[in-house]
């Protein structure tokens, strides 16, 4: 009955929420509103630029939050050791085409302190296991910017000639990083090993060859052993093996270092997990330590195999002005205890779709059949 | 099963030679009509023909696994998909155009007339120049020589529209050529599918190859 009642992102919280604390995360609770003076001054770890901003009576400047991990960021300043928190928020941001204001509900997950292999091994398996709770066709790809820096870094090229072959990358479009390595003198090499870096999809197993025969330099070969040293320990973790190897998953350059991922489930079109390793916003913030984490974007589960509901209700009652208001109320109460959903009503409206149909005629019942 | 939306027109009908020709046909396809929705499931593919500019919609949301998007629609419309291969038909030119012996004048702002506004914004803010843009739908030629721009920005194929309009071609931005693309999350769940289609159709080597 509950389950039939809770909307699909609803439903996808509650399994979350007792998932996040079963591996030790405490739930991070924040008020609607930040000071906008906050977002000013992290214009870069922000998802957009635009946040919708009103003044108190005081005259301090807020903002609706756009987004949630500055905030804990900056809350949890103080504490020593690590930080594990979950949270369940609305984030206020401009749709895709820039013209809307969107609320949208939003899950998450953050690790703050000092990483260890451990660490974000277990966020990673917490990434998988939230998927897991949305649907069982899911899985999680999985990036080191280390890995993409690296070679980038490698080829000595101009910082926006750098930018657009990253753009490239994260859009698989190896003709293009062809076109645009001819037009910047790039070696045949390293072309190729660009062009297998973009288009390169695949298994830990089945890729760790060609990854290797990558490598260009120290900072390299570090990502592919950290690569190697988190899969490892999230299988331990009892972490299924949905795990795809995607350089295509650059998200951003400026927020992410490290490990970054993305996850999917078979019939949404967007990727509806994301996160990875932020060290840089801690450093914005004078802190001396790392973070890993990951958001669930629960809105985009509003049309995931939304079941086509039959019946709105299960017994229309219509009952007519002869009828006593206690016995009208006694069919109500004799229905809903039987664990039927009712509906009284005195008259007969088109749009409602029912079970079936009790009438009330001067205090006596009716039934008739289906509408 | 692979969902394909092909852009309607001659475009599409050189694109589908593409697909048949490496083993995804459809014959009812060819029988013309109004049909919109053509189904080989020896195949394994459901084509669907589309406006063109409306083909990267249908793959970023999913409706189409794959597509076929002209290079201009995709720098246009910025859609979040993956472009996996330049098919090499469907060629020619993102330009800025004026009338014949048109001189700028660099201390005004230039007006743009173009059905491809953030192409220009993006071209001229490479530049630092100032520009208005004048969005229109069609016949986009007529507005430098009635006045209502300056120049214009769109696509020259052989440039015949553009010298019986007594136009011609001032810079190129960037060259056009219809290109693959394929939705983010369809390309993991049908990554087998999809990167067959994608080796076969190299494989064979587009009538780009020339």
């Amino acid at each position: 009955m509950t389950q039939e009642v809770l909307k699909n992102e609803e439903k996808a919280m509650l399994r979350l929420r007792a998932l996040y604390r079963r591996y030790g995360y405490a739930q991070y609770k924040m008020s609607k509103f930040e000071e906008y003076d906050l977002y000013a001054r992290n214009k870069n770890f922000l998802p957009c630029d635009y946040v919708v901003t009103f003044n108190e009576p005081g005259g301090r400047l807020m903002a609706l939050k756009p987004d949630v991990t500055l905030s804990i960021v900056r809350n949890t300043r103080g504490s020593a050791g690590a930080c594990k928190y979950f949270y369940n928020e609305n984030v206020y941001r401009l749709s895709a085409d820039g013209r809307e204001i969107r609320e949208r509900m939003q899950a998450g997950l953050e690790y703050i302190g000092e990483l260890d292999v451990l660490a974000m091994s277990e966020v990673i398996f917490l990434a998988l296991k939230s998927l897991e709770t949305i649907s069982d066709r899911y899985l999680l790809d999985i990036s080191h910017l280390g890995f993409v820096g690296g070679l980038l870094e490698s080829l000595g090229l101009r910082a926006e000639v750098q930018a657009d072959i990253l753009r490239c990358i994260s859009r698989k479009n190896a003709p293009e990083i062809e076109e645009i390595c001819a037009r910047h003198h790039v070696s045949q090499e390293n072309t190729r090993k660009l062009t297998t870096l973009a288009s390169l999809y695949g298994k830990w197993e089945d890729v760790r060859e060609t990854l290797l025969s990558l490598c260009a330099n120290e900072k390299m070969r570090a990502a592919v052993f950290e690569l190697e040293a988190v899969l490892e320990t999230v299988r331990a973790l009892g972490g299924s093996g949905a795990i795809y190897i995607d350089f295509s998953t650059v998200n951003d350059m400026n927020y992410y270092n490290g490990i970054i991922f993305q996850g999917y489930v078979d019939g949404l079109p967007e990727g509806i997990l994301s996160g990875g390793r932020y060290d840089p916003l801690l450093q914005q913030f004078g802190r001396d330590a790392g973070a890993i984490g990951f958001a669930v974007y629960l809105d985009l589960l509003e049309h995931f195999h939304r079941p086509d509901r039959e019946y709105d209700v299960d017994v229309l009652l219509l009952y007519d002005e002869a009828t006593p208001p206690a016995v009208a109320a006694e069919h109500v109460r004799r229905i809903t205890e039987s664990g039927e959903s009712v509906r009284a009503t005195r008259t007969l409206d088109e749009n409602v779709k029912y079970r079936r149909l009790v009438r009330l005629e001067g205090g006596r019942a009716k039934e008739a059949g289906n509408a | 099963m692979l969902n394909i939306a092909l852009p309607k027109g001659r475009l599409g009908d050189a694109v589908y030679d593409i697909f048949e020709s490496v083993g995804y046909g459809c014959p009812a396809i060819r029988e013309g009509g109004r049909k919109l929705i053509f189904e080989s499931p020896e195949n394994g593919v459901r084509f669907f023909w589309v406006k063109p500019s409306d083909v990267a919609i249908y793959v970023e949301r999913g409706a189409a696994d794959v597509g076929v998007a002209g290079k201009d629609i995709l720098l246009e419309y910025q859609p979040d998909v993956y472009e996996l291969l330049d098919l090499g038909v469907g060629k020619c030119r993102m330009c800025v155009a004026a009338p014949k012996g048109f001189r700028e004048d660099t201390d005004r702002t230039l007006r743009v007339a173009t059905k491809f506004s953030r192409i220009a914004r993006t071209y001229y803010a490479g530049r630092g120049r100032e520009i208005d843009v004048i969005g229109l739908n069609g016949s986009i030629e007529l507005a430098p020589i009635l006045g209502l721009s300056d120049v214009i920005v769109d696509i020259v194929e052989t440039g015949t529209t553009l010298r019986e309009n007594n136009l011609e071609v001032i810079e190129t931005i960037c060259p056009i050529s219809a290109r693959l693309i394929a939705n983010k999350s369809s390309y993991k769940f049908k990554h087998g599918e999809i990167s067959a289609l994608c080796r076969k159709i190299s494989e064979k080597g587009g009538p780009g190859d020339d």
